[in-house]
């Protein structure tokens, strides 16, 4: 059984005297024990309310979360508020993508990872602070003794980044999930992070939902991928078979609307055309059917089903055959 | 007509760090661009990369002189542009434009598209008659791919990369020569942001322009430059091709820089290999002596690294670089070797030698 299983995770949200909007819609994975499963998708895709939705960190009021999220058999959606509470940052381990903004301005950093292993595994301040040591220099924090007693605005981004894995790793969950945690960060500040979420999944056999826009962070790290658009999986895929075939239209736009570093001199970029304002919602159709080159009549009049077809889950009335190149731009 | 449009000889911009209330007194210098020489020549686009904090927008911006460069000068088409005064300057702003990164702050919120376009055709007496500027904004709107109705709705009421079409719409009204663009897609999506390099490559084609791109990301700026220049910490550390950067970096920072960008390949991913540089950027406010990047570099040799700043030199023909062992570390006679990160300080760099008189803030002198 997988360590955690998604199935059909949807949020709502509804505010009064306004139209409820869909942000996820039945989604649906699994992620094994020392396994990275990646999430992708350009901004308003829903991917990370989906991370919040299975943190149990959504507002009560204002969004309706149906669906389940099995964690080692049980239903987090159905904890309350106390065993959530003891869950997070000891089963469960988040890294979000400002360190500045969620780490705490006025308390230095080492009670920060101090607290963690106060309140989970009952340790003493001392014992805490020690531990709290070793974590800062396992993520590579030089100088780990000084900073301890150091508040956020004295670290750098990457240093801030790295704090905040000490904290979520505190406890050793078994489950970690990273919301686009490079995303604020200079390249070469990236790379040293993505190398050390590596190692330390692959040393503590942590399980790793990854949550970017960046297909290239993707392409490095995480096993499976999903797509998402429009708070629905459009494509799902081993990350070799994704990226050397993908077949939904929005996967295969874009990768061909991303300039990549070893491609031909003079080769052009194909964008996908309009911008996720011009989406339908789901019940009509194809959400992503106003910008598909491959539309046909019935991509706006029946929501197409998710298939599976050869290990790979699809969502698509018309996808692209493989080794088509990406559709001339038409402009808009 | 020369053929080089913009020539910057040794710009330095050095931002005084200041503390006390009621004696303003200088305690040091951010050395936010310090020294550098480039050319842009007609028709070409130069793209200028490097990390946050290299200094690569306050290079942009002095060169425009929106900060005021401490020393050094930029010729533009022939004239002095640094030394021009007044209405002098102001004319010859037409020539050069920008458009900035954030659509959205950059633009009016309260003006319409149409009164965001007319300004600066009025500001600069292109506005002859309401028949050929409406004639004009139509053309404008079309050539950024926008339609006509545009004109009467404001910016809240477009997408991001709508709002970029409209910062470049309003760079175009003035037919500038020379468009410097800081950041331009780094605040879009990416399926948006081909949209907007691709309608940049056509203007240029259309209209002869000559752009100046800066960019964090070292993918975009390869593929829409023809001249790349790299920065680290106020300094340019190589300047080429586009393609011959990309196929024979020269110098260690820019090897690193590349090797850090994740390509969308697996099988590419997997097979490469990282040059994971050690520690942080150390800050503009105290950089390090010697060549500015030694503190991070994993091919740094005992001798002249920390005492002597390279300068750019030709290593082959249109490809310099600043690196004292840049010969011996591609013919791979120097390796590479592990780097402890050093500890970076953020205290503004602040040298300990110098005494801080007077208050900090009122708080301090109120309760001291």
């Amino acid at each position: 059984m997988a360590l955690l299983e998604v199935r059909d995770l949807s949020v709502v949200f509804q505010r009064r005297g306004e139209e409820p909007f869909i942000a996820v819609d039945g989604v649906s994975f699994d992620v094994e024990p020392g396994q990275t499963v990646g999430l992708v998708g350009e901004s308003g895709c829903g991917k990370s309310v989906t991370s919040l939705a299975i943190m149990g960190l959504l507002p009560k009021r204002g969004a309706k979360i149906t669906g389940t999220v099995k964690y080692d058999g049980t239903d987090l959606l159905k904890l309350s508020d106390r065993e959530m509470r003891d869950r997070r940052g000891r089963d469960l381990g988040m890294v979000f993508q400002d360190p500045l903004s969620s780490l705490n301005p006025v308390v230095p950093i080492g009670l920060q990872v101090s607290e963690v292993l106060e309140r989970h595994r009952g340790m003493p301040r001392k014992e805490a602070m020690i531990e709290a040591k070793d974590l800062l220099d396992k993520v590579g924090i030089p100088d780990p003794n000084r900073r301890l007693k150091e508040y956020p605005h004295q670290l750098s981004g990457g240093m801030r980044q790295r704090a905040l894995i000490a904290i979520a790793l505190a406890c050793r969950p078994k489950l970690l999930i990273a919301d686009e945690p490079t995303t604020a960060l200079d390249v070469t500040i990236q790379a040293q992070i993505l190398s050390l979420m590596k190692e330390l999944v692959q040393d503590l056999g942590t399980a790793l939902v990854m949550i970017t826009h960046d297909l290239g962070v993707v392409a490095g790290l995480c096993d499976e991928v999903n797509v998402l658009y429009g708070g629905k999986v459009v494509e799902k895929a081993m990350r070799h078979k994704l990226f050397a075939e993908p077949r939904h239209p929005y996967t295969h736009g874009l990768l061909a609307s991303i300039p990549r570093l070893d491609a031909e001199p003079g080769e052009k970029l194909t964008p996908i055309k309009g911008s996720v304002a011009d989406n339908i919602p789901w019940s009509q159709g194809c959400a992503f059917a106003p910008r598909c080159p491959n539309a046909l009549d019935v991509c706006v009049q029946v929501t197409p089903a998710e298939e599976d077809q050869l290990g790979r889950l699809l969502r698509c009335h018309n996808p692209v055959v493989p080794g088509t190149p990406a559709a001339e731009e038409v402009p808009v | 007509m020369s053929e080089t449009l913009v020539s910057v000889q040794d710009m330095k911009v050095h931002f005084p760090i200041k503390r006390g209330v009621f004696i303003d007194r200088t305690v040091g210098y951010v050395y936010a661009v310090d020294g550098v020489d480039l050319e842009i020549k007609r028709g070409e686009t130069y793209g200028l990369v490097g990390e946050s904090g290299c200094g690569k927008s306050t290079l942009g911006r002095a060169m425009l002189r929106l900060n005021e460069p401490t020393a050094g000068k930029m010729v533009f088409d022939g004239q002095d542009f640094s030394t021009l005064k007044g209405e002098e300057l102001r004319k010859m702003r037409r020539r050069i434009q920008m458009v900035f990164q954030d659509p959205l702050s950059s633009l009016d919120p309260r003006q319409s598209v149409e009164s965001i376009l007319v300004e600066g055709l009025r500001a600069h007496g292109l506005d002859k008659g309401k028949e050929s500027t409406s004639k004009r904004l139509r053309e404008l709107l079309s050539a950024v791919g926008l339609p006509a109705s545009a004109l009467r709705k404001y910016p809240h009421e477009f997408s991001g990369g709508q709002r970029q079409r409209i910062g470049i719409a309003r760079a175009l009204a003035l037919e500038p020569d020379l468009i410097v663009a800081d950041e331009p897609v780094s605040a879009l999506d990416v399926s948006v942001q081909a949209q907007v390099v691709n309608l940049m490559e056509e203007l240029q084609e259309q209209f002869g322009l000559t752009y100046l791109v800066i960019a964090h990301d070292l993918a975009v700026v390869k593929h829409i430059s023809d001249r790349v220049g790299v920065m680290y910490l106020g300094g340019l550390v190589e300047e080429a091709t586009a393609e011959d950067l990309y196929a024979e970096p020269l110098h260690p920072y820019t090897r690193a820089l590349l090797s850090a960008i994740p390509v969308p390949d697996p099988v590419v991913e997997d097979r490469r290999e990282r040059i994971l540089l050690a520690g942080d950027l150390p800050s503009p406010a105290n950089p390090p002596t010697g060549c500015r990047f030694h503190t991070r570099c994993p091919w740094r040799q005992a001798s002249r690294c920390d005492t002597e700043r390279p300068a750019l030199r030709e290593l082959k023909p249109g490809h310099k670089v600043a690196c004292h062992w840049a010969e011996q570390i591609q013919s791979g006679e120097i390796q590479p070797h592990e780097v402890k990160p050093i500890l970076v300080e953020e205290n503004d760099g602040l040298s300990p030698d110098v005494p801080l008189v007077g208050p900090a803030s009122v708080t301090e002198a109120l309760n001291p």
